[in-house]
C-alpha cells in the first residue's frame, strides 16, 4: 500500500495477483495487432496519399463511402488507381458515415467513410456520434488543411479532432506522411477490438502530398490500450452460484451479444438455464423471437411480459447491455428486488447506472460459454433452479398481453399492419433498417427477428435520417440479402438524397415510407402530454394534404421505382411487387393513419411498473405469487 | 464531497490534456486541481488531478479515464501513503512599517521571500493544503494583492515507482 491503491478498473480482483490471473494473460497479443493478412511489404517509396490507399488495401478494406473535396483530393487521386477498393460516392457526408455503420453492422468488419476538411468533416459528426453511442466499428478519414495553415482559420479548416473528441473512441491528427500506415492500422485495431467504436483519422494535405517509405505491417504501439477478453474465473463461478440459487432469473440481453457474434453461445446458455430472455432494441435478433424462452423487448415501448420479467426478477443475467434509461425507466425503481450479474467488455459500463453484484469484464463471446460450463457443473451438483412458478407468471403475461394494435378510426391503414406484413412477406433472412420514431418502435415490435444482423437502427443517439444510408451500406456489405429501409416521412426527408447513390451504384434497397404525414413520435407525445397541441409536427406529406414532396414522383426523379399504397387490400400486393424488383431501388409510400400510437408505453419519469398497454390502461396484475 | 488525488500516467502526445480535461467536463466530474508535467521517462507525462467525488462516482472517473487510449495508468494516492504538496506565490502589501512582520510570518511557515519592492513582497510557499491555507490566513490582514497557485503534486511514499510498474505491465 505504500504507493497508494490502484484505481484501475477491470475486476475487483486483488491488485497483488492481477499480473498472474487470466484477465491479463488474455490481453491481445502484441504481435497480431494489425488487421488483415499482414503481408510483408519491403520499404517502397510512395506518396502519403498512396500510403493511405495502400494501407486500407492491406487492412482488407473492400468498400468505402465518401465524398471528395480540396483537402482530401490527393487521396482521391490515388484511390482512382486502386483495383481492390470500391469507393461509393455519396451525396452527403452524413450518408457516408451511416452507410459505413450499416456496412459494419452486417459484415462485422470496420466500416470506412472519407470526407474532406471543414464542412465535409463536420457533416460526418452526426454519424460519428451515432456510431459512438451504438458501439459500431468505424474509421472516418478526413482531409485537413496543410499543416502550416492549421490554427489560422484557413479555408475549410475545422478542428475536427477537437470537435469529435467526445464522440469518438479515439482520434488522430496526422501531419507526417510516414505516420500514415501505423496510424491507420492503429485506428482499425482500436475501432474493432474491445468495445467497438468510431475512430477518426484527420490527415493534413501536405502529409498526403509528401513522399514517404511505405512498409507493412507497421508496428502498433498503444501502451494505454488493453482489452480484457476472458471473464474472471472466480466471478464466473460466483455468477453460476447466483443463477442456481435464483427463482426468477431473466436474461437481459443487449447489443453487445450481436457485436460479439455470440448468439449461438447465448442460445445454448439460455436453454440450459431455461430462464426468460428479453432482447433490447439493440439486441433484436440476438435470440430468436420464435424461441419459447423469448418474452419480448424491454423498455419504454417494450412488451408487458419483458418489462414485467425485469421488474419482478430476482436475478438479472445482463449480457452486453448497459442499463440505458429507455430500458430502466426511473432507475431506482428498476428491477428493485433483483441481484445483477453484469458481463460487458467495457468496464466503465459496469455499475455505471446499476450497481452489479457480480461484475464480469470481458467479451460475452468468451464469458457466455464460461458461464454455461460453470452452470452445467453447478446444476449437476445441486440441480437446476425450478422456474415453473416464474414461468406461470411471465407466460400468463405473454399470452394475455401480446404486442398488438387497434384498428384505425380514419379509414387509413394501420402502420403496424404494414410493417408486420413487410416482415412476414420478406422473412427473417432480410435486413431491416429503421429510422427513428414511431416506425422504428413498430419495426422493433412487429417484425420477427430470428438471427443477428437483421435489425439495424439508431438506438442510442436516435438519429432521424439513419435508415436510407445505413440500408445502402448494409446492401453493399450483404448484396445477397433483401434490405428494407423502414422509414418515416420525416426521417426520409433528411437523407433521401442517397437514393441517387443507390441508383447510380446499383444498390437495390427497398424503402418503405410509413407516411403518417407527421413527426409521429413527437405528435404522439403531444397527444399524450401536451394536451393535443400539435406544435410543428405536421409534415403535409400524407392523406388529404398538399403532399409535398410527392414521394412517388421523388422516387421516379431519382430513377427508383415509386409505388404508393393507400388501402389495406393493396398492402400485400405492393410488398410483393417491391420484392420482385431487384434491379433498382424501390420506394413505397405507405399512406397510413397519423393517429396510431406506439403501445405499450412507460411514460417518462415513472417506474416501469406503470406500463400502459393503451392510453390510460394498465395491465391487470395478479396478486404476487 | 470527498476529495481524492489521482495520479495519471499519459502518453505525451498533442491533445492529451484536452482529452482528460474534456472528459471531466462532459461527464460532469468536478476537478479541484490539476497539474501536468514530464516524468523521468521520455514520452510519458504525469497528471495529478484532485477530484471531488464519492465512491461510485470516483470509480466512474477512473474507469472513464482508463478508456482514453492515451492514458496508461491511474493510481489513487491516499493521503496517509503519499506526499502531497501545493505550491503558491503570494504578492502581499508590505511597506517599511510592516515588512518585518510579513517576513517573520513567512519564516514561520518556512516560506521564502522571492521579490521585494517598496510596498510589496512576493512570498513563495510549498506545503500541504492546510499549511497554505494557514499561511494565507496570516498574510491576509496585510493585504493580499495576487495569488498564483499550482495544482497539487503528489507522489507515493517509499521506493516503488508508479511509472516503473506501469511500463513493466505495458511491455509484459
Amino acid at each position: 500500500m505504500s504507493n497508494g491503491t490502484t484505481a484501475s478498473p477491470s475486476l475487483p480482483a486483488k491488485p497483488a495477483n492481477r499480473s498472474k490471473d487470466a484477465a491479463v494473460s488474455s490481453v491481445v497479443e502484441a504481435s497480431s495487432l494489425v488487421q488483415g493478412p499482414n503481408n510483408i511489404i519491403a520499404p517502397t517509396e510512395m506518396l502519403g496519399s498512396q500510403a493511405i490507399v495502400r494501407s486500407l488495401e492491406e487492412l482488407g478494406v473492400k468498400d468505402v463511402f465518401g465524398l471528395p473535396g480540396g483537402a482530401i483530393m490527393p487521396t482521391y487521386d490515388s484511390l482512382m488507381d486502386s483495383t481492390k477498393i470500391n469507393h461509393i460516392l455519396v451525396r452527403h457526408e452524413q450518408g457516408s458515415g451511416h452507410a459505413a455503420q450499416g456496412y459494419a453492422m452486417v459484415t462485422g468488419e470496420v466500416g470506412v467513410c472519407i470526407a474532406t476538411s471543414g464542412p465535409g468533416a463536420t457533416n460526418l459528426v452526426t454519424s460519428i456520434a451515432d456510431a459512438h453511442m451504438d458501439s459500431v466499428p468505424m474509421v472516418a478519414i478526413t482531409g485537413q488543411v496543410h499543416s502550416a495553415f492549421i490554427g489560422s482559420d484557413a479555408f475549410q479548416e475545422a478542428d475536427i479532432v477537437g470537435i469529435t473528441m467526445p464522440i469518438t473512441k479515439h482520434s488522430f491528427l496526422v501531419t507526417k506522411a510516414e505516420d500514415i500506415p501505423r496510424t491507420l492500422a492503429s485506428a482499425f485495431h482500436i475501432a474493432s477490438t474491445g468495445r467497438p467504436g468510431p475512430v477518426l483519422v484527420d490527415i493534413t494535405k501536405d502529409a498526403q502530398q509528401s513522399k514517404m517509405m511505405f512498409s507493412w505491417p507497421p508496428k502498433i504501439d498503444l501502451p494505454g490500450y488493453k482489452t480484457v477478453v476472458r471473464g474472471h474465473n472466480k466471478q464466473v463461478r460466483e455468477a453460476a452460484k447466483l443463477i442456481a440459487a435464483s427463482s426468477r432469473p431473466v436474461f437481459y440481453v443487449g447489443g453487445g451479444v450481436i457485436k460479439a457474434h455470440a448468439a449461438a453461445e447465448l442460445k445454448e446458455f439460455a436453454e440450459l438455464v431455461g430462464a426468460p430472455v428479453v432482447t433490447t432494441l439493440q439486441a433484436r435478433g440476438a435470440f430468436p423471437d420464435s424461441h419459447e424462452l423469448h418474452v419480448g423487448m424491454p423498455g419504454m415501448h417494450g412488451s408487458v411480459s419483458a418489462v414485467t420479467a425485469l421488474q419482478q426478477s430476482d436475478l438479472l443475467i445482463t449480457l452486453g447491455a448497459r442499463f440505458d434509461d429507455r430500458v430502466t425507466g426511473v432507475l431506482h425503481t428498476f428491477a428493485p428486488n433483483a441481484k445483477v450479474i453484469h458481463a460487458d467488455i467495457d468496464p466503465a459500463e459496469i455499475s455505471k447506472n446499476r450497481t452489479a453484484d457480480i461484475p464480469i469484464v470481458g467479451s460475452v463471446k468468451e464469458i457466455i460459454p464460461e458461464l454455461t460450463e460453470a452452470c452445467r457443473t453447478r446444476f449437476a451438483e445441486g440441480g437446476a433452479p425450478d422456474l415453473s412458478a416464474w414461468w406461470n407468471t411471465i407466460g400468463r403475461l405473454r399470452e394475455t398481453y401480446p404486442i398488438g394494435f387497434t384498428p384505425t378510426q380514419d379509414g387509413l391503414s394501420a402502420p403496424q399492419h404494414v410493417i408486420q406484413r413487410i416482415g412476414e412477406l420478406t422473412g427473417p433472412e432480410a435486413v431491416y433498417v429503421a429510422g427513428v420514431g414511431q416506425h422504428q418502435m413498430w419495426a422493433a415490435q412487429f417484425i420477427k427477428y430470428e438471427r443477428p444482423a437483421s435489425w439495424l437502427n439508431s438506438g442510442g443517439l436516435g438519429t432521424m435520417g439513419y435508415s436510407v444510408p445505413a440500408a445502402m451500406g448494409a446492401k453493399v456489405g450483404n448484396p445477397d440479402r433483401v434490405v428494407w429501409a423502414i422509414d418515416g416521412d420525416g426521417c426520409f426527408q433528411m437523407t433521401n438524397q442517397e437514393l441517387a447513390t443507390c441508383v447510380i451504384n446499383n444498390i437495390p434497397i427497398k424503402v418503405a415510407i410509413i407516411n403518417n404525414s407527421s413527426l409521429g413520435m413527437v405528435r404522439q407525445w403531444q397527444t399524450l402530454f401536451y394536451d393535443s397541441r400539435y406544435s410543428n409536427t405536421d409534415l403535409n406529406t400524407g392523406a388529404g394534404t398538399a403532399r409535398v414532396p410527392d414521394f412517388v414522383k421523388l422516387a421516379d426523379a431519382y430513377g427508383c421505382v415509386g409505388l404508393r399504397c393507400e388501402r389495406d387490400e393493396d398492402i400485400d400486393a405492393t410488398i410483393q411487387q417491391a420484392l420482385a424488383i431487384n434491379d433498382r431501388p424501390v420506394v413505397i409510400d405507405f399512406v397510413v393513419s397519423r393517429d396510431s400510437m406506439v403501445w405499450p408505453m412507460v411514460p417518462t419519469g415513472v417506474s416501469n411498473d406503470l406500463i400502459q398497454i393503451a392510453r390510460g390502461m394498465t395491465p391487470e396484475w395478479e396478486e404476487e405469487d | 464531497m470527498a476529495r481524492h488525488t489521482l495520479s495519471v500516467l499519459v502518453e505525451d502526445v498533442p491533445g492529451v490534456l484536452t482529452r482528460v480535461a474534456s472528459l471531466f467536463a462532459r461527464r460532469a466530474f468536478n476537478i479541484h486541481s490539476l497539474a501536468v508535467g514530464p516524468t523521468e521517462i521520455n514520452g510519458i507525462s504525469r497528471i495529478t488531478v484532485v477530484v471531488d467525488a464519492e465512491g461510485d462516482l470516483l470509480e466512474q472517473v477512473t474507469k472513464q479515464l482508463n478508456k482514453l487510449i492515451n492514458v496508461i495508468k491511474i493510481v489513487e494516492l491516499m493521503p496517509e501513503a503519499s506526499v502531497q504538496r501545493d505550491h503558491i506565490l503570494v504578492k502581499v502589501r508590505a511597506d517599511a512599517a510592516t515588512r518585518l512582520q510579513v517576513t517573520q510570518a513567512a519564516d514561520l511557515f518556512r516560506a521564502s521571500v522571492v521579490d521585494v519592492s517598496t510596498d510589496s513582497l512576493i512570498i513563495e510557499a510549498t506545503g500541504n493544503a492546510e499549511k497554505i491555507h494557514a499561511l494565507l490566513a496570516v498574510l491576509e490582514p496585510f493585504g493580499i494583492r495576487e495569488i498564483v497557485q499550482a495544482g497539487t503534486l503528489a507522489v507515493g511514499r517509499g521506493s516503488k515507482s508508479m511509472s516503473d510498474r506501469a511500463l513493466r505491465s505495458v511491455s509484459a
